[in-house]
């Protein structure tokens, strides 16, 4: 018995050997490249619920779509606090859970990743954040869309829709990425009309669900007709929007169901390539420490149209959104002036859509938007 | 020896009938506690990596209790642990930068002393109000919280901010050199080692001197300690003085040993965690570190619960609430059980 | 007047709004807390209740269809959690001060461990009545378009104001609450009439929070609430223990609450941290400003525990 254990034994390890050795030849061919992918243990980390209408239920969407992956087993955590708290929750998944990917959603996760990468090199850290640099440890990954290229659209449409001349952005803290959303909100919104305005409310919370209902009444107060919410979840802003009767563009998810009447269209990331990343890890294939990209690359998407965007609309948006994809349209162009009267960009100076140094440098409103960033020049 | 065993047993029976009750929530959503329970233990106690989680979770615990704890022994109830761990950072920041030209070990100590002190005067403050005016010390120390919230949020965002971190508003940063380090063997930080020596410093000074027995005085019968001719508002406002100080350390200690710079971040419910932590120790600094330690391993393992069981992480404060309220039910039976009674007391 | 340039004009109606919209909540757990606070005990943990509230409500609401189910779900569950304070209290040696902090992380955390599911989907709202339908100004017409529970507070209030001057009961109420051995001595059931009063005090509270979910800002999502069940000791105190000056208390800090994002819209856009905190350095000051070493706060119940 024991002898044909042996020799059996024998000859699996001559097979596998064998295998091992195609292997070399496997990595070339697709097929086999995936069979021979490590099952792999991929943990989320969440700053809310998955279920938010918002910024968290977008990376669960993203979540659900890596599970299906092969030999992935998925765990997520809700609720992560944007302190040092992230690092033990991240170190808990990889010592206890024997987590090998990990996305920290959050923004503000990013610290705790530069402190916890190093001490894991076996583990791939995906952060949904446009901040990584060279000299940062290679086993992190940056990658989020430009979301100023949807909200452009956005503004496209609501310079078409809106009767009063006013629209209004929500921005839930002053950080870049809401100064360029806000930007590219107002830039679309006067390629249309030169003279429409923007006013800009900050709430200073990513969640607040009565300050946004209050932003929101208020900006309706003041004659404001199209509004946008750059906050975690915008189910509030679209539902009090649709209540007081005036038109709404979404942020993160497909928020039209919200608003049967005044959704106009939305601005969505597309975190799918997070899956190309997690099998860029189990294959040991190659893979990029920062990737940013808008409608070019496919990472962000718009959202389908509300009923009242009338047809010749939704083909214009369409157009601009086509000129934004083949790299034709720049959204910083010049003559640029900010909102307190500095030139930004002179005349025939375009910035590149990818210039992801400027977009984390900007610090100012363009002219049109009205309201403050904070942060001194 | 009678009391405090009858305390002990009557707080053990507390929280096994909590872990019970708990229990029935459990099976009442579908889950065995039993195995919940090994995941609890698992995620809080059951590695060192969990080890050290629970401890870093209960080293801010052990200081704030005492700002409950001390001011409670002197008859007040004082809620405003968050406020003053606040206001201790902020000054932490303050000292740190203002200190930054000395050497490290002078910085640090710059640093937490400025950290208690500012705790030490917040909470002093609701206690003057409440000798001078009459002010209620429960009521003025929860807006005091607010206020120190808003404030902490004001400056960070403004006055105080580092326009280099674009991240998060964030204030300016403390030398690298003032930061203390993880204590040996036990990879936490040193803010535990403060926590445990202030509970057994507070413990002493309760119980072995003529300031804690005053303390005591106060509290148990402020008539009698009027008639005695104790000085009343000095003790009160050094009462207030202690436990704010011990807050603030707090908040000094989330300074120079995890963070480097003030933020948001500061304020995250230590404060309204250790209130919890002080009464289910009934006031007492050394029971502080062992429920701190109870407290902190039950958050520590909530993430490893959720991921294992795909329960909300509100389970954990379901948990607390409900060892809060048992062991608070469980005073009634305080003087009751036959067992513990003195022999020849009428039953 | 173009409704665009409102400018100062749109802060005042978004005040006048938000005083309306934001004061429902505060209006009820005052009222709550002076009914508790005048039989002698102080709950802390209206906070918890509010939340259960407003989960039940928000919950039953959409498995029933019913916003006023919901309702009647969340001053169920408010009024069970007010029977467990009581019923804690009741007991010797149990300090109600603590209690009521317990009940705040339990209630807390049971609302969303049990509300997870009702994150994501929509209820049914309450209707609301309008007001101002006859005015012109889009801006001033929803401002006055109010919600029916709004009504319900002022009709409680001034309920509540009657009863403790003129009704048998409200006189038990008052009379546990200044001096317990005196009422007991007269025979009045003294910790019944406390369960009672924390009980109906819970369901108020659960009122508010069924407000909160069900009509302004009409959704279920952690950060709800912010702090209005704990602000309920203050307002109370700021009104005096007096049901009717509970209404101008809530308006008040409704408003108060409203001026932020209101300010925003003008470009006033520093300092919005302090300004959220001015209702509580309000308080503060106010308490400072009317508390005596001498004797206690005018119209507090003798038997009040914070007030010895």
């Amino acid at each position: 018995m024991a002898r044909s254990t042996r020799n059996s034994r024998r000859q699996f390890l001559a097979k596998t050997g064998n295998v091992i050795a195609a292997g070399g030849l496997a990595a070339a061919l697709p097929l086999l490249a995936r069979a021979q992918a490590k099952p792999m243990t991929v943990g989320f980390l969440y700053t809310g619920v998955r279920q938010d209408y918002g910024w968290n239920q977008a990376h669960a969407v993203a979540a659900r779509q890596i599970a299906k992956l092969d030999g992935v087993k998925l765990l997520e955590q809700e609720n992560v606090p944007e302190t040092a708290e992230s690092e033990k929750v991240m170190e808990s998944m990889i010592r206890l859970d024997g987590a090998r990917v990990l996305f920290p959603t959050s923004f503000g996760f990013w610290p705790f990743i530069m402190k916890t990468a190093p001490k894991f090199p076996e583990v791939l850290f995906v952060h949904a954040g446009g901040l990584w640099k060279e000299g940062d440890p290679k086993n992190t990954i940056g990658y989020r869309g430009y979301m100023e290229e949807p909200h452009y659209l956005c503004g496209v449409t609501a310079g078409r829709m809106s009767k009063t001349g006013k629209i209004g952005f929500i921005g839930a803290k002053p950080l870049y990425f809401i100064f360029n959303n806000c930007n590219g909100f107002v830039l679309g919104a006067r390629s249309i009309n030169p003279k429409i305005t923007c006013q800009v409310v900050i709430t200073g919370d990513w969640n607040n669900p009565v300050k946004e209902a209050e932003a929101v009444n208020s900006l309706v107060d003041q004659g404001v007709d199209v509004i946008v919410g750059n906050c975690d979840s915008p189910k509030v802003v679209i539902e009090t929007a649709e209540r007081r009767g005036i038109y709404s563009c979404g942020y993160h998810t497909d928020l039209s169901a919200l608003a049967p009447k005044g959704f106009l269209t939305g601005a969505e990331w597309n975190w799918g390539k997070g899956a190309d990343f997690v099998r860029a890890w189990q294959t040991q294939g190659p893979y990029p420490n920062l990737l940013r990209g808008g409608f070019k690359r496919d990472m962000v998407k718009l959202s389908p149209f509300g009923a009242a965007v009338p047809e010749p609309v939704r083909a214009e948006v369409l157009k601009t959104r086509q000129a934004l994809a083949d790299d034709k349209l720049a959204l910083y162009r010049g003559p640029l002036k900010d909102n307190e009267g500095n030139t930004i960009l002179k005349a025939g100076e375009t910035i590149d859509n990818e210039d992801n140094k400027f977009k984390l440098g900007v610090k100012f409103l363009v002219e049109g938007a009205i309201g403050k960033t904070g942060l001194a020049r | 020896m009678r009391g405090r065993a009858e305390a002990a047993a009557i707080t053990a029976g507390a929280l096994l009938a909590a872990l019970a009750l708990f229990a029935l929530f459990l099976r009442a959503n579908g889950l065995d506690p039993l195995a919940v329970y090994a995941v609890l233990w698992l995620g809080g106690f059951g590695t060192p990596f969990s080890l050290q989680a629970t401890l870093t979770q209960a080293a801010p615990l052990m200081l704030t209790a005492l700002c409950t704890a001390i001011p409670a022994r002197a008859g007040m109830l004082v809620i405003g642990g968050e406020g003053a761990l606040v206001a201790g950072g902020v000054f932490a920041v303050l000292a740190g930068v203002a200190a930054a030209g000395l050497p490290a070990a002078l910085g640090t100590f710059a640093i937490c002393a400025a950290g208690a002190a500012a705790g030490a005067a917040w909470i002093a403050m609701a206690g003057a109000l409440k000798h001078f005016r009459g002010v209620n010390e429960t009521i003025s120390t929860l807006l005091l919280n607010y206020i120190a919230v808003a404030l902490l949020n004001h400056l960070v965002s403004g006055p105080m901010r580092d326009p280099a971190v674009s991240l998060k508003a964030t204030s300016w940063s403390i030398p690298q050199a003032s930061m203390v380090g993880t204590l040996p063997d036990i990879g936490v930080h040193w803010g535990l080692a403060f926590g445990v020596i202030a509970c057994l410093i507070a413990f002493a000074l309760l119980k072995y001197t003529v300031f804690g027995f005053s303390v005591g005085v106060l509290g148990g019968n402020p008539r009698a300690a009027q008639l005695v001719g104790l000085p009343i508002g000095r003790l009160t406002l050094l009462a207030c003085g202690l436990g704010g100080a011990a807050a603030g350390l707090a908040g000094a200690v989330e300074i120079v040993a995890v963070h480097g710079a003030a933020s948001s971040s500061l304020a995250v419910g230590f404060g309204y965690s250790g209130i919890l932590v002080a009464f289910l120790a009934r006031q007492n600094p050394l029971a502080i570190v062992f429920f701190a330690v109870l407290v902190g391993g039950i958050s520590a393992s909530g993430g490893l619960m959720q991921r294992r069981f795909d329960m909300p992480d509100a389970a954990t404060q379901v948990l607390q609430g409900i060892i809060f309220l048992c062991v608070l039910a469980s005073n009634a039976l305080y003087g009751r059980i036959k067992l513990f009674r003195e022999r020849g007391v009428a039953g | 007047m173009n409704p665009g340039e409102l400018g100062w004009w749109g802060v005042a109606i978004a005040v006048l709004g938000g005083a309306i919209r934001i004061s429902t909540p505060y209006l009820f757990v005052s009222l709550a807390e002076t009914l508790t606070e005048k039989s002698g005990r102080v709950n802390l943990g209206l906070e918890g209740t509010l939340l259960m509230g407003a989960m039940s409500g928000y919950g039953v609401s959409y498995l029933t269809g019913s916003p006023w189910l919901g309702v009647a779900a969340a001053a169920g569950a408010g009024a069970a959690f007010g029977l467990l304070h009581a019923a804690l209290c009741n007991l010797p040696r149990v300090n109600d001060v603590a209690v009521g902090i317990a009940l705040f992380i339990f209630g807390t955390g049971l609302a969303f461990f049990l509300g997870k599911p009702f994150v994501q989907p929509q209820a049914p709202r309450l209707p609301v009545f309008a007001l101002g339908g006859f005015i012109d100004m889009p801006a001033i017409r929803a401002a006055l378009e109010v919600s029916p529970l709004f009504f319900a507070g002022i009709a409680v209030a001034f309920a509540m104001r009657w009863a403790f001057v003129n009704t048998r009961w409200g006189l038990i109420v008052r009379a546990v609450g200044d001096n317990a051995e005196a009422a007991r001595t007269a025979g009045y059931p003294v910790n019944l009439t406390r369960t009672m009063a924390t009980a109906t005090g819970g369901l108020f509270a659960g009122v508010a929070g069924a407000f909160l979910s069900l009509s302004y800002p009409g959704t279920w999502a952690e950060g709800l609430s912010s702090g209005q069940g704990l602000m309920a000791v203050t307002l109370v105190i700021f009104a005096r223990w007096n049901p009717l000056n509970c209404f101008w208390v809530s308006l008040f800090f409704g408003g108060a609450s409203a001026l932020g994002p209101a300010l925003q819209t003008v470009g006033v856009t520093t300092y919005y941290y302090l300004i959220g905190a001015a209702p509580y350095a309000l308080t503060l000051a106010l308490l400072i400003a009317s508390s005596s070493r001498r004797h206690r706060l005018i119209g507090a119940p003798g038997e009040l525990s914070i007030n010895r």
